[in-house]
């Protein structure tokens, strides 16, 4: 039977705020762990990941190769590891972009109103109006492989998302009084924009950015699985599992491990993502 | 008679809207594949494996109106396309058009079957999870929705095909035609994920439902649970519910792409990434367009039934106009 109980006390939100602080702190870690291990992969890897010996091909996870060998017997650990360079950086970078184009579209569309606004939103529902894969697909098909293009080509369907989130805030931000009172005072629209907006719209457009992050690494890796992303012989998780997908039969280890990787990371930043969410939007 | 009147205002209103739309994704089309520019016709001739000289290639643009002014040619184009004329692939040489409708039903095919078993997964799921707020039962599905948002499909898809296919042999590892035994495990991948995002939908509104007062006045008045909850819970959830899923209609066609090449179905999916490894433009625009305009016009369908089947959302609609 359930019943809905509607009356929270006070004691239980601080209880839940505090619970919610924790989660941040542990995932966020592990995400800076992850980003770290991305970062300094060249380090931390125990073979070099490039090095072919193809007396040394396909072996089985032992303790010297704890990830075994790929087919020109390559360290599949160490390519997994090097491997987060191009899956996770990439992302990172991607997210960073369209968070940017997207806000700055958004705000100055929201903030200007009119004309300009209605054309933007037009154009973005443009885009939102397109399956969204479909048309990832025909851009990294038209600029060729590559991790760059990948990005390019997911960026350009993924703005219009944040910008419909910034400009929404800024529509609520720009009526309240403090912004009128700023107008009255002659501060001019940049700074009206940068002290005042972008500092009170901040949170829903980084709740949105923190819960894309998984998909876009997702998204990312599925462009390089189909060969539209990092090209062989750079290590990358899709294009890793994609290379090595004939042998799933005989040698599963080859697909696997790039594949666990996916889903771990994947397994950090949504995590992250929904405490962030729960951490500044607590219900 | 004056709420019908707006809403078949509103219906036309957004074919209207649809139209401009309609031209921006054939532009788009054509122009991406102008842009790929003369390499295309370099592709087409060093796919016949021939050596090309400078005046074939001249000779050949000129065979295909490349000479012609950007506008010229689309329009030259788009005509064609109305008589249902998108060329010949470069690959195969056959009929665009022809190929790209003999490949689209096992696609629907596939789309249709992950509907139902998305459907038959997470409304159940959702339900009980909404049911059992907090409990066991609700962590525990929600765990499990979890992990089915976090796995790429072309990881689900290599881990189905590794367990159900080679270890245990249940399935065909590659369909070889449209049956249901091959068409299981792309199924099943697409439903995972989709079935991890709907539960959660499933359960949010279950949840509103249940927090309404009619659900308290019932229980007030001796009505047994199971009997609201079927009887009103499921009615009102399901509109909705039933919203939500065709909407998915739209970006499922365009999300097969890769299980599609995975498994060896033989769609629209695979043909593209196929024709997209070839450098096969026709093919990718005719995909790219044809799917731009099923999905955009599913979407419109989705919303119009949407208001003809909850009079709130249609009078909000039409006031806001």
């Amino acid at each position: 039977m359930s019943s809905v109980n509607r009356q929270v006390s006070v004691r239980q939100l601080k209880v839940k705020k505090c619970n919610t602080k924790c989660r941040l702190i542990v995932f966020a870690t592990l995400a800076i762990c992850l980003v770290a291990v991305a970062v300094f992969a060249d380090r931390l890897c125990p073979y070099d990941p490039y090095a072919q010996d193809l007396s040394l091909s396909y072996q089985a996870p032992s303790a010297a190769h704890i990830m075994g060998t790929d087919a020109y017997g390559r360290d599949m650990f160490s390519r997994v590891i090097v491997g987060a360079r191009a899956s996770i950086l990439s992302t990172l970078a991607l997210v960073c972009i369209i968070t940017l184009v997207g806000t700055a579209v958004g705000t100055i569309s929201g903030f200007i109103g009119g004309k300009v606004d209605a054309i933007v939103m037009r154009v973005s529902d443009f885009f939102l109006a397109f399956p969204g894969l479909v048309f990832a697909l025909a851009v990294a098909a038209l600029l060729g492989g590559g991790v760059l293009n990948a990005i390019i080509a997911l960026a350009v369907i993924s703005w219009p998302k944040y910008a419909r989130v910034a400009r929404s805030q800024t529509l609520s931000v720009k009526v309240s009084s403090f912004v009128q009172a700023a107008v009255l005072a002659g501060d001019n629209p940049p700074q009206i924009i940068f002290r005042h907006i972008l500092p009170n719209i901040f949170g829903p457009i980084l709740v949105t950015a923190m819960l894309d992050i998984g998909t876009m690494t997702m998204e990312l890796a599925g462009l390089s699985f189909l060969g539209l992303g990092a090209q062989p012989p750079i290590a990358e998780w899709g294009s890793m599992m994609s290379s090595g997908r004939s042998m799933l039969q005989t040698y599963p280890w080859v697909v696997l491990s790039p594949g666990i990787a996916i889903f771990i990371s994947v397994v950090i930043f949504n995590l992250l993502g929904d405490t962030v969410r729960d951490y500044l939007d607590p219900k | 008679m004056f709420k019908g009147y707006s809403l078949l205002k509103y219906t036309i209103k957004r074919i209207l809207q649809l139209i401009p739309i309609l031209f921006a994704i054939t532009f788009l089309s054509f122009a991406m594949m102008r842009l790929a520019g003369s390499d295309v016709v370099e592709q087409k001739m060093l796919n016949t494996g021939q050596v090309v000289t400078d005046a074939q290639l001249e000779a050949a643009k000129a065979q295909l109106g490349l000479d012609k002014p950007f506008l010229v040619q689309y329009i030259t184009w788009l005509n064609d396309l109305l008589h249902g004329d998108m060329g010949v692939s470069f690959v195969s040489g056959m009929d665009v058009f022809d190929t790209f409708i003999s490949k689209l039903p096992a696609t629907l095919f596939l789309t249709v079957t992950s509907i139902v078993l998305t459907v038959i997964i997470s409304i159940p799921l959702g339900i009980i999870s909404a049911v059992y707020k907090n409990k066991f039962w609700d962590y525990f599905i929600r765990f499990f929705s979890f992990i089915g948002n976090s796995m790429p499909n072309f990881f689900v898809s290599l881990v189905l095909m590794y367990i159900l296919g080679i270890k245990l042999r249940f399935f065909p590892i590659i369909s070889r035609e449209m049956s249901f035994e091959s068409v299981a495990m792309p199924t099943i991948t697409l439903a995972i994920a989709m079935s991890a995002k709907y539960l959660r939908q499933v359960r949010t509104t279950v949840l509103d439902e249940l927090g309404k007062d009619y659900i308290m006045g019932a229980k007030a008045r001796g009505v047994k649970f199971s009997t609201t909850l079927w009887k009103s819970v499921m009615r009102e959830s399901l509109v909705t519910i039933i919203t939500l899923l065709a909407l998915s209609i739209g970006s499922l066609l365009g999300g097969t792409a890769i299980v599609e090449s995975i498994f060896m179905w033989d769609g629209v999916g695979k043909m593209a990434v196929d024709a997209i490894n070839m450098r096969d433009y026709p093919i990718i625009q005719a995909y790219v367009m044809w799917m731009a305009i099923i999905y955009v016009t599913v979407n419109l369908i989705t919303d119009l039934s949407y208001r003809l089947l909850d009079p709130r959302i249609r009078l909000e609609g039409t006031d806001n106009e």
